[in-house]
């Protein structure tokens, strides 16, 4: 029994241990998206190419989309451009963009000059829908289901990788279900 | 000329720092309570992007937006509780300084407690171990005694030797 005793310390690290090494290699600025499962939150906001054109949160009814939220700003952004730009052409995925804080000049030059492979653009130069989606930091894509619930948010650029092991799955899961 | 320099460097950084603003100091407000009340209100919001700075320490575009926010709702007559709750309720039970006592979190809030009350049980068992052992030590049985008092008068003649 006194000789078990003993042991605890060791036992103690061992798990200590364990635990840190879980820890390792975590991403620590990755955070849960409180809008799983939720409808996109309410927004009226005007389309980036027709001004007057005013958008709702019924853009993203009827089919499974990504909602790429961008800015000419950002230079994490036009890292991942390339490949929204294939995700749109080559795999035929909706693209929903919203327009964060920026200019809408720049925004309409950046999609001249690099190709755009967004259906349509929300523009949001106050941020204000970016606020209520939790946006911490441009680029964020999101999955959002045929019936315009948030399934998925990624942080960070897209590119091929992240959209075969995080994206393309949900985006099958919730296009099998309708 | 040595004095001088000394003056100078321990001066610098106070005035470095007073020359940084205050965020806070923006935002107006009917009286110094709401004042303090919002400054109060910042220091337990955590940044999302800039995680371990309150959102009164960060510049972080985000942290600015939620300042106003909060400058905002308290603006319209919302309490710290319903500030708080709609922030949480866009980025998350992270940026709650203070998480919220409840299942989740209850190892969280009861690990010091924990922790105190083992290191108690520890020393207290330590203790106790080392009295009863004392007590048990200090009387000898007549053979032991007789057995050291040889000893001892060894001892002596070998000291007077």
């Amino acid at each position: 029994m006194k000789r078990l005793v003993l042991f605890v310390p060791v036992v103690l690290v061992v798990v200590l241990g364990v635990v840190l090494f879980a820890g390792i290699g975590k991403d620590p600025n990755h955070l849960e998206s409180v809008l799983i499962g939720k409808p996109v939150p309410a927004f009226s906001l005007a389309a980036l190419k027709q001004p007057g054109q005013s958008l709702d949160s019924s853009v993203f009814q009827g089919e499974v989309s990504l909602l790429n939220v961008w800015g000419t700003w950002c230079p994490a952004c036009r890292d991942e451009h390339d490949d929204l730009v294939w995700l749109a052409r080559e795999r035929g995925i909706p693209i929903i963009g919203l327009n964060y804080k920026d200019k809408r000049e720049a925004a309409m030059a950046w999609l001249d000059t690099l190709g755009d492979p967004y259906r349509l653009n929300i523009f949001d130069p106050e941020g204000r829908l970016g606020f209520d989606l939790g946006v911490y930091g441009a680029p964020e894509t999101y999955v959002i289901d045929s019936k315009g619930i948030v399934r998925y948010r990624h942080v960070g650029p897209v590119d091929e990788k992240v959209w075969q092991q995080d994206l393309e799955p949900v985006v099958r899961k919730y296009r099998e279900q309708g | 000329m040595r004095l001088l320099l000394l003056a100078i460097t321990l001066v610098l950084p106070v005035w470095a720092a007073a020359q940084q603003e205050n965020p806070a100091a923006v935002y107006e407000f009917d009286s110094r309570s709401q004042e303090v009340r919002f400054q109060n209100l910042l220091e337990e919001l955590r940044c999302p992007k800039c995680q371990n700075q309150n959102i009164i320490d960060s510049n972080a575009p985000i942290s600015k937006d939620m300042r106003e926010r909060v400058y905002l709702m308290m603006q319209e007559g919302a309490s710290n509780e319903e500030i708080t709750n709609s922030l949480v309720a866009r980025f998350g039970e992270f940026v709650r300084y203070k998480p919220k006592l409840e299942s989740r979190t209850l190892l969280l809030w009861a690990t010091p407690v924990l922790a105190v009350l083992i290191g108690v049980l520890v020393v207290g068992g330590v203790f106790i171990r080392s009295r009863r052992h004392g007590a048990q030590a200090a009387e000898l049985s007549d053979e032991e005694r007789e057995k050291a008092s040889r000893a001892l008068s060894n001892y002596d003649s070998d000291a007077s030797r």
